[in-house]
Parts: structure tokens; sequence; C-alpha cells
């Protein structure tokens, strides 16, 4: 391949190839300096991001904080006409919808979601959609009820297992937006082409039919992809030839994707320090500014702060709020020593004193003791400021996942265009471990949920007794929860196939299966109160342990006290190991996070008393690590216990 | 005291794990029981009486401090503070004689108040700064608020110096009490006669530690002097020559 909007690039693999990392890796220029180069805001990234601030204050005092939903269009990459925030001054152009802040329907997910979504904000999805998807279009959340088994649905029901995305997009899957500047549409189609003749092979069985379809789905979405370009006056067939294109180009890449798909994260990858060689090439030809680089950045973020999803009130409760996840991932370390930060990532956390502080994009720093000094007290002193930075351990991810990974969501890193997660949700273990108790009935609704088990009847809980039991009532939870989870991405691939997102990846992706526990720190002292005090059971007439009396103190969680921490650590192994022991949809590698920040409100409403005594009275907070960061001595001990489990 | 080895067993307060302001960087600070002083304005009463707080030996608390190298090194370290660490003179001997192998800075958080030792040189020749809180420069009103006169830990700082250890001058800012600007000019010569002084940090005056003197049924002498703020702060700097 060759091509003049490439002059002035280093010579590699990446041109004979599809190969980012390669590119950057010859080609970009890491910055140990400080921020004093950074530019402020131009006059008409003040008067954009006034009328984006008048738009926003719009949008929060209509129904709902939702400003308008256009109930007609099926939002699909090509779907709607182009959209402006004020055409003449924006330096980026490029909008969900044809208006601003107005919400797209994507239906294939679900329609009834969408129905349900539209009348919580007082719209009603348009009669002609309704047709379509309820009489002839079977969507993803169809497929999934047409195959859940009665055990799943009851596991399900009583929130055993819970968050499933068997109703809304799963997202996590991170589209390498940056091909779509390097390579242009055109070549990355001709790339797709030959991995459809890779699989014109002797045997067609269900695997290579599966991946001949998708791929064609991948071409057709590239095509629509240069379709919805060509509407804002683009031709992204070529590579682009200059920065402003470079972030044109990939930010169209991202459009699509959201365009495409309501995913529970919708992650843009890694790509400032990508985007600084597109500066660095221009500021030194003299085409452009450091102001005029700070210009566009600052309208890059702007757009990214207002991606905006169609989404039912019961969903924001689950998430606490309406999270878009658009995480940028910046920094790091390379493998070779170097440092992966640019002035391009100074640039895009500049924009959060540019623009004031904001959620989204959710600015990642990979973090590496070894980043450089300048660019530490950059980030550290904007995060004492603005409180919107968050940090993951490049030195730990680095080992296992190379120098070109993202973070997908807040904490699911993956190999940018080469990996994707089934985003699984969770099992809700403290409820798994009243189920032993109770052989498998609901400690609220008395229900048996689970086949019968022996409950315990004892008046006092024996640990060996109580153990033996939750490892059986593990063995269950893992085998209904895998088997959910492989319904649910079957009928996502079927349904609703994120084919522009996974035509920015490689044929063969790596696939996890990102299994979750919540309320592993409330099993924990549980076990720990079973264990080193005495735990007296109170039933109600019918037999069913509803509550627990606790005599005597016992070792809390996350208090880097390894009688309770040792049992905590063993819970999360033996769930691994039993969750492995299942089968995954498409081989995929089973995962398992603990991480449990954005749910457990609602789990914790959905589960009885524990014998830790902690739920019955705290309703929220008692759940997850904030629970055990509360009440915690030291705050290290909760940062410790992350440390006795491997990554 | 019980029968205890002193250079294998502390009386320890508390312990923090991750403490930003004794010091630079992110530190573990291990708070000793008992105190000689009487300062009015104390924010830990209950750090004074030697015999509460609990017999923690070196190995454990050298465990603990170990569990957060990844932390505390290489930019923090371990401060050791109190009541008034020097009084368990022996133990952060063996400590910081442990600490140093380990690369660990070492700190000490005193008031200075004592006569220089053959025990205490030991220590400061392995502490890498000492945090020295000067009570009052002016001795009549330092014997008045801390119930001991300032010539002892004047000689400490001056000890400090001649021996090119580095140090924190801490003065807290009491309004009406500390920050009467001729005092602070002499607090300014002082230091300024001193060699190793790295950073002078005011720490305005609070009240947040009324309540454990309460708790313990003591009267709260200071009830009517209010917290310092910003502007007495910012006053004080200017007077001392000080950002």
């Amino acid at each position: 391949m060759k091509f003049d909007e490439w002059n002035g690039f280093q010579k590699g693999d990446w041109e004979s190839e599809i190969n980012v990392r390669d590119f950057i890796q010859r080609n970009y220029t890491p910055y140990e300096g400080d921020s004093s180069f950074l530019a402020g805001t131009t006059e008409k990234t003040e008067r954009l991001w006034n009328k984006v601030l008048d738009l926003y204050k719009e949008e929060h005092s209509s129904q709902g904080s939702v400003l308008d939903i256009d109930t007609k269009t099926i939002s699909t990459v090509s779907s709607h006409d182009a959209g402006y925030i004020d055409k003449d001054i924006e330096e980026i152009v490029g909008l969900q919808t044809d208006s601003p802040l107005k919400r797209a329907i994507m239906p294939f997910g679900g329609i009834r979601i969408v129905e349900k979504s539209c009348e919580a904000y007082g719209k009603k999805v348009d009669e002609k959609v309704d047709e379509i998807f309820h009489k002839y279009r079977k969507t993803h959340n169809d497929g999934v009820f047409s195959a859940y088994t009665p055990d799943i649905r009851a596991a399900r029901s009583s929130h055993l297992i819970t968050g499933l995305p068997d109703g809304y997009g799963r997202g996590r899957i991170i589209g390498d937006y940056r091909r779509v500047a390097l390579y242009g549409v055109d070549i990355l189609i001709e790339e797709k082409k030959k991995d459809l003749d890779i699989l014109n092979v002797d045997e067609i069985t269900e695997e290579v039919i599966r991946q001949r379809e998708e791929i064609s789905e991948q071409i057709k979405a590239l095509n629509e992809l240069k379709l919805m370009a060509s509407k804002y006056g683009f031709d992204i067939a070529k590579p682009a030839k200059n920065s402003k294109e470079a972030v044109q180009w990939l930010y169209f890449g991202y459009l699509g994707a959201i365009k495409d798909q309501n995913g529970a994260a919708m992650s843009i990858g890694r790509t400032s320090t990508f985007l600084d060689i597109y500066f660095e090439r221009d500021l030194k030809n003299g085409t452009l500014t450091e102001t005029q680089v700070q210009e566009i950045v600052d309208h890059f973020v702007m757009k990214l702060r207002m991606v905006r999803f169609l989404r039912t009130p019961e969903y924001n409760e689950l998430f606490s709020g309406d999270p878009v996840w658009v995480t940028e991932s910046i920094g790091g370390m390379g493998i070779d020593g170097r440092t992966l930060v640019t002035k391009n990532s100074f640039r895009i956390l500049h924009t959060l004193e540019n623009l004031g502080p904001a959620p989204e994009p959710n600015l990642t720093v990979l973090w590496s003791t070894r980043l450089p000094e300048g660019f530490k007290k950059y980030t550290t002193a904007l995060s004492i400021k603005t409180s919107s930075i968050q940090y993951e351990n490049d030195d730990i991810m680095r080992v296992h996942l190379g120098d070109d990974y993202g973070i997908a969501c807040c904490v699911s890193p993956m190999k940018i265009g080469k990996q994707m997660q089934f985003f699984g949700a969770r099992a809700n273990l403290a409820k798994a471990l009243l189920y032993a108790i109770n052989g498998g009935r609901d400690e609220l609704s008395g229900k048996q949920v689970t086949p019968k088990f022996q409950p315990i009847t004892s008046e006092y809980l024996d640990y060996d007794e109580v153990m033996e039991k939750f490892d059986q009532m593990m063995d269950y939870v893992s085998k209904i929860y895998i088997k959910a989870l492989n319904i649910i991405h079957y009928m996502h691939d079927k349904y609703s196939y994120e084919a522009l997102e996974m035509a920015l990846h490689d044929r063969d992706v790596y696939r996890t299966m990102a299994c979750g526990i919540a309320g592993l720190s409330v099993v924990a002292d549980s076990l720990s109160a079973i264990k080193y005090s005495k735990v007296k059971v109170i039933r109600d007439e019918t037999g069913l342990a509803t509550s627990y009396e606790v005599e005597g103190d016992y070792p809390k969680f996350g208090n880097d006290d390894n009688r309770v921490d040792d049992i905590a650590v063993y819970i999360v192994k033996t769930f691994i190991n039993k969750l492995r022991r299942h089968q995954t949809y498409r081989n995929s590698v089973h995962t398992l996070s603990i991480l449990t920040i954005t749910s457990n409100v609602v789990y914790g409403k959905s589960t009885g008393c524990t014998p830790d005594r902690k739920t019955c009275w705290i309703s929220i907070w008692a759940w997850s690590k904030s629970t055990s960061w509360k009440r915690s001595k030291w705050c290290l001990s909760c940062y410790e216990f992350c440390c006795k489990i491997t990554f | 005291m019980e029968n205890k080895d002193l250079k294998y067993y502390a009386k320890v307060h508390s312990v923090e794990s991750f403490g930003t302001v004794d010091g630079p960087g992110i530190r573990f600070v291990l708070f000793l029981q008992g105190c000689h002083l009487e300062c009015k304005y104390c924010h830990n009463r209950d750090t004074w009486d030697i015999n509460s707080g609990s017999y923690k030996s070196l190995d454990e608390i050298f465990d603990k401090i170990m569990n957060y190298k990844n932390y505390i090194y290489p930019n923090g370290g371990v401060t050791v503070t109190g009541g008034e660490p020097l009084l368990q003179v022996k133990f952060i001997y063996e400590l910081f004689n442990k600490l140093k192998k380990e690369n660990i800075h070492t700190c000490i958080d005193t008031s200075g108040m004592f006569p220089l030792t053959n025990d205490i040189k030991k220590v400061l020749s392995i502490t890498d700064l000492v945090l020295l809180d000067i009570k009052h420069i002016d001795d009549n009103k330092c014997k008045q608020l801390v119930g001991k006169s300032n010539k002892l830990e004047l000689e400490f700082a001056q000890y400090l110096s001649d021996n090119n250890i580095d140090m924190w001058i801490r003065q807290v800012i009491i309004p009406g009490i500390t920050d009467n600007e001729e005092d602070l000019l002499n607090l300014k010569d002082f230091i300024s006669s001193l060699n190793t002084v790295k950073k002078i940090e005011l720490l305005p005056y609070h009240n947040m530690g009324k309540f454990k003197w309460e708790r313990l049924g003591l009267k709260y002498e200071l009830e009517n002097i209010r917290s310092a703020n910003s502007e007495d702060i910012k006053k004080a700097k200017r007077v001392l020559g000080i950002t």
C-alpha cells in the first residue's frame, strides 16, 4: 500500500498489513516535559461550548432530562441526516441524530425496552417501527427469552444472577477507530474481503458460516460508514491526510458505533498518542499552531461529551446515572521502555481545564511508576482540581496485554482491535450464601428458586456445614450463570451484532466471558462471623431463615486481616474454577471481576439479611467495596486485598 | 510499665497506613503512646497517658510496614509521631535500623524538648527528616502554652543543623497566641540561623480535638480561641517571608 497521505511517516509493517501499533511505535514522539506548552481556548471554542452548555440546560429541564427522541428512525450507522451544533464553527462534526442531544431508538436489542423508554419521557414509538419489530423482525431480547430455561428465569427473577445484558446492549467492545484514520475505509474493506477469501474453505462448518456472514455484515457496515461521512461532506475512503482529518475520520468511526449500538459501555480506546503523530507532523510542517491543535482536541472532546443513549429510568437506577463510558486510555509505558505519553496525552486531559470538569469522556490514565515526572505532576494536580481522572495500573496490565490495550467501561482491559469481551454482569453470591442456608429458598419471597437442597436447621451456624452447602450452591450458580450468558451472547451476535465495531477488529479475536461477583465483602464478612463468632439463625414459621444474630466480634473484610481476607480469596478462586468447568459460547475465556461498583445499590435491595447483619440495616452502602472502604480502619488495607488476588 | 524489652516493643496509640500530611509522599504513620508535654491545643489528648495504648512488637510493626512498601517507597516513607515518639527512643532506633536496610525514608515528628542523650543522637543519625514542632519562640509564652521551656527544643534544632540533618519547622498558628508579629519575626530570625531547614509548615489551629478532652472528662482550656483561617495563615506567611 502506498498513499501520499502517509508522506513523512516512518515506513514499517503497518504499510503492508493492518497494524496500528506498529505505526505508533515507529512514528510517535514521547514527551517528557511539563504542561507549559498547553494552549487555552479559542474564541470559536468558547462560542461553541457555550452553545453546548445552553443545550445541556435545556436538556436538564426537559422531562427525565431527555431533550428529544427521534421515535421514527431506526438507528443504524447511516440512518440519520447530518446534524450540527453550529456548522460554521465546528472543527469536528457529526452527531448521533440530526440534532444535538436528540436520542435515537435502537430496537435491535429489544423493542419493549425502547417503547418503555419512550413512554418514560412522554413519547411514543412510531407505529411503523412498532409493527416492524413486533411482526417481522426478531430482537436480541426476543431471542434470549425464547431460549432461556425455567431455572435461568427463576434465578434471574430472584436476582441470584442479575444485571444481565439480556434486554440492553452488552457494549464493552472497542472498535479500533484509529484504523479509519490511518487506512481509510476502502483498505479496511479490501482486508475484510481477503478474510472472506481465507474463509472460503472446503469444510463449511457452522463456525465458518457464522464468520463469513459476520464479515459480510462488517463490510456492509464499513460501506455505511462511508455513506454516513458523505452526508457530512467527507470522503473517508482514503486515509486522513492531516490532523484535522485524522480526528474527524477517527470520530466518524466511533460515531458509527454509537449510532449502531446502545451498549452498556461504548469506550473509544487509546487514541490520543496515535493522534499526536498527526499533530506533530502538522506542527512540524507549520500547517497548525498549538492553539489550533488544542482547538481540534477541545471540539473532539465536546462531541464525546454529547453522546446520548435512550435508556429507561430503571437502567439509570441500575447504573446510578446514565453513563456512556466513553473511556479514553491515556499514557502508559511501551514495552521497549519508552513512555507512551505524548503532548496529546496532556492536551486531552487539558480539556478538563478548557471546558471544565466532566464525567465523560472517561479519561483514564494508565499509570506506571515510570511515567515522566512532568506528566505525573500534571495529572495529579488536575485530579485535585477536577476529580475527573481515573487511574489504572499499567505496570500490571502491560505484562499481560502489551502496550496497545485500552480500557472498556471502567475496568475491562483489552488489546485494541484484537480482543473483545462478552459482558457478563454479576452473580449475587451473597444471595447464594443465603440460599445455601435455606436450601435454595429465597429469603425474601420464600419461593424455591434452585432445586431443593437440604437446608441448615441448627440454631447456630456451623462454619464447615455452611461452607459445604455454599460450595454446592456455588456449583449450581456457576452452571446457571454460564448457561444464561451463553444464550445471551449467542443471541446478541445473532440479532444485534456489532458489525461496525467488529469491522475494526482483526478476523480472529480473543474473546473473554466476563463474569462478575456481587456481594463479595458481604459473603466474606458473613463467613467470618460464622467462623469467628456465634451466629444465631432467626427463622419464620415456615422454617425460612430470615435474619441472624451475631454474638461477639469477628474480623471484617477490608482491614488487611488475613483471617477474613483469605476467605474472600478462597471464594473468588473457588468460584472462577467452578465457572471454568462450564463450556462457554465461542470458547471465550472465563474471567471474574470482583469490582462491583455499579450495581450494588440495586442488588442490596433485592437481598435479605445476611449473617454479618450488615444488609439488614444499611440498605445501600452496606454493599460492595465501598462498604468495606467506609468501615475500613486503614485505607491501604482495602488496596492490599486486591494484591492478594492475581490479575 | 509491664515487663517488656523496650527495644523490641512499643506502646502504640494507632497507625495510619496512608498518611499524606506528615512528611513527603505517602507515609506509614506510627502514633506512639505517651507525651511529657501538656500542650493546651493538643488535638490528640488521648495520646498523653503512657499507661494506655497497647504493646506492639517490633516485628509486628515492621511486617505491617513492609506489607505497604509498594505504596511508601521510594517517594514516601515512615513517620513516627505521637504522643512524643522520642519517649520510646530505643524502639525507634531498632525500627529505623531495619527500615534503613530496606532504603525506606525515616522521619520523626517531635517537639525536640529533650536533652540530647546518646540514644537520641543515635536515632537522629539514621533519621532522614525531623518534623520539628516549635511550640513557641517566646520562652515565657511557651511555658504557659505547653508547660515547658523552649530551651531544649531550640538546642535540638541547633543540633540538627550542626549535624546536617534535614528538618521541617512546624508552627501551629493559634490566633492571639502564636501569631504575634514580633514572635513570628523572632521565629524567622531563629530559622534563618539554621542550615538544614527544608520547609516551614504553618499548621492552622483547629478545635477538632476538643471532643477527645471531653471524652476523657477534661476541661478544654482553649474554649474561647477560634480556629485559624486562611487569612491568619496568609498573614503569618507574609511575616515569615514564605509562600
